[in-house]
């Protein structure tokens, strides 16, 4: 190889013009796959965006969707909108103390240790496990008789199995090990002589956990839980499958909010599958604007999770 | 290689100024002149006021972790109204020691500890533990506040468990007492609410020093509580440990010889988990008895 007579190097310089041609060239290379990467990213929300503008009307946030399978000529999204915030907020409900508990447990008492290790494969086991995987075991799980109260029941005590409070139930496993990952990151990065100060002082170790750990973990918590919120409302499968495949709300009877979580629906995942040249909705155009929202509010989690993170770089122990 | 013994230093003494022990006249030889020299007479210094009075008591305690020893058979008095220096090189279980006092090895699921301990005559296995352990507390190498306001880490201690009673008013004039022995109140009275990890190194220290001063400890444990600072916070609390012997027993790991020098009144050096040699500040920087305490302090090893 070619290679230039050697010279006298004084000062490191930046310039690659020193460097062998198979040092640029891999050079270049990562500078592209940045570049790609950048301009793929770009590519999705441009167009995205441009076919947001296009097709969103106000209208279309606050209308139901109409009650036969077209929506061609009539309905917007307000139910799949509803349903997305509702599985989304329930399923973050369910995961967010499993998860927070769970590590705690794992990080601060963790014995005995064949459990802690047990708990911790089951753990990566569930987060990963394919979201229609958790939803086949779903539906095969809360079919079963015991669990009429969570779903609509046919003639004949058949339990349809179901409805938003069996698909929250298995979104939250969805969220559950990203939640649980981080406040266990955020617990071990709290130095040991932190907590052995308030031992020092006569403090239990609940007493520490609760007033000592907690508070110093907040942000890992915070940075979690939005990034599994993130995941519930950009998952698919388990709306499809457990949510019933109604568009619009269908409530099962009882108290008025229990009803609504008893019975069915949709989401904008959904809906956007309903409607794309996949689904039976026929009505594409809706389906990029509901993309478009769903883009928007998972890009908005993200931006929060970064936010977060940086507050969380303030004040700390050395 | 000949290293240079540690230089002459001043040693902090509270009242009556015309005691300090000044460095040694020029004579002497101002290059290199050596404390340990024997025959050299030992430096005086004046006893604080209060009676000494003897509040732990140590015997033949060892503490092993997975068998490994690294505390062995080691007996020493721990008395209010002095400041006991633990010495001795790294991994000489100087800090072991140190966190046995108030049962923190227990935490390590490996440590095994025999030998008696006992406070006031009681022994401590028969007290609770968060009893004991608000009896005998502990500041660490490291500055560390928690995240919470300077209020809330010097009331932490004075408060139930992890409830957030008694309320504040009821725990302003403790708060204020700890802050002020500590030697923090002027800097940081004005904005209480501040979180305490805004603080600067040296004033988090003192803020860890106030935390635990809050609860009326009977012996105050320092692990090394000044390695991370400057020599200004380095200075300011040395000056409080001495000014804390007088109401409470103060046992202060270090590897700092010169600080052990300024602030103690008896010191233990320790090596290879034992204890080697246990006198007063005077004997033992002045007249070591041992080989290893004398080569130890004229910086042959360690």
């Amino acid at each position: 190889m070619a290679v230039g007579a050697p010279r006298e190097r004084t000062e490191a310089v930046e310039s690659t013009a020193t460097w062998r041609r198979g040092d640029r060239v891999a050079l270049a290379l990562c500078w592209a796959a940045g570049i790609a990467l950048c301009v793929i990213a770009a590519a999705i929300v441009l167009y995205m965006l441009f076919k947001g503008i296009q097709t969103l009307r106000p209208a279309l946030l606050v209308d139901r969707p109409s009650d036969g399978a077209s929506q061609r000529n009539a309905g917007g999204f307000f139910d799949p909108l509803i349903g997305t915030v509702v599985l989304t907020v329930m399923g973050t409900v369910i995961a967010l103390p499993l998860g927070v508990a769970t590590a705690l447990w794992l990080v601060e008492y963790g014995r005995p240790s064949g459990l802690a290790r047990a708990v911790e494969s089951g753990i990566e086991v569930i987060a990963g496990t394919p979201s229609i995987v958790l939803a086949i075991f779903g539906l095969a799980f809360f079919s079963q008789e015991i669990f009429s109260l969570l779903s609509f029941t046919a003639e004949g005590n058949a339990v349809f199995g179901r409805s938003f409070f069996i698909a929250s139930i298995m979104m939250s496993f969805i969220a559950l090990p990203l939640v649980f990952g981080s406040t266990r990151e955020a617990l071990l990065a709290v130095p040991a002589h932190v907590r052995e100060a308030s031992y020092a002082l006569g403090k239990t170790r609940w007493a520490t956990i609760r007033r000592v750990l907690l508070p110093s973990i907040r942000p890992g918590i915070a940075t979690g839980t939005a990034l599994g919120m993130g995941r519930i409302a950009g998952d698919t499968a388990i709306v499809v499958i457990l949510l019933g495949g109604t568009l619009r709300l269908e409530a099962a009877g009882g108290p008025p909010i229990f009803s609504t979580l008893k019975g069915t629906g949709s989401t904008l995942t959904s809906y956007v599958y309903e409607n794309s040249p996949a689904g039976e909705g026929n009505a594409y155009d809706k389906a990029y604007a509901a993309a478009f929202v769903l883009l928007i509010v998972v890009i908005a989690l993200n931006f929060a999770i970064d936010f977060i993170a940086r507050e969380r770089g303030t004040a700390r122990w050395s | 290689m000949e290293l240079t013994p540690p230089p002459p230093v001043r040693r902090i003494v509270l009242e009556d100024p015309p005691t300090v022990v000044a460095a040694p006249p020029p004579s002497a030889g101002t290059t290199a002149p050596t404390p340990v020299a024997p025959g050299r007479p030992a430096a005086s210094r004046r006893r604080p006021g209060a009676a000494v009075r003897e509040r732990m008591r140590v015997e033949r305690l060892s503490v092993a972790y997975s068998g490994k020893p690294a505390v062995r058979e080691v007996s020493l008095s721990i008395r209010e109204g002095e400041v006991l220096a633990l010495i001795g090189p790294s991994g000489c279980g100087k800090t072991t020691l140190l966190r046995t006092l108030n049962r923190l090895t227990e935490l390590t699921p490996t440590a095994k500890r025999t030998g008696s301990l006992s406070l006031d005559a009681d022994n401590v296995d028969a007290l609770d533990v968060t009893e004991l352990r608000r009896r005998v507390t502990m500041v660490f190498q490291q500055p560390n506040p928690f995240p919470m306001s300077i209020f809330d880490n010097v009331a932490y201690a004075l408060r139930e468990q992890a409830r957030k009673r008694p309320r504040r008013p009821q725990l302003a004039p403790a708060v204020e007492s700890a802050l002020r022995r500590a030697g923090l109140w002027d800097e940081v009275a004005d904005d209480l609410d501040r979180p305490a990890l805004r603080l600067s190194g040296g004033q988090q220290q003192r803020l860890c020093i106030a935390r635990a001063l809050a609860a009326q400890p009977e012996v105050l444990l320092l692990d090394e509580p000044c390695s991370a600072l400057d020599p200004r916070s380095t200075a300011t609390i040395e000056q409080l440990i001495v000014e804390l012997r007088q109401s409470l027993a103060v046992v202060i790991v270090t590897h700092n010889l010169q600080q052990a020098y300024r602030v103690a009144d008896s010191v233990a050096f320790m090596y290879l988990g034992e204890l080697v040699e246990h006198g007063s500040a005077e004997q033992v920087f002045g007249t070591p008895r041992a080989d290893r305490t004398r080569e130890y302090l004229a910086g042959t090893f360690g």
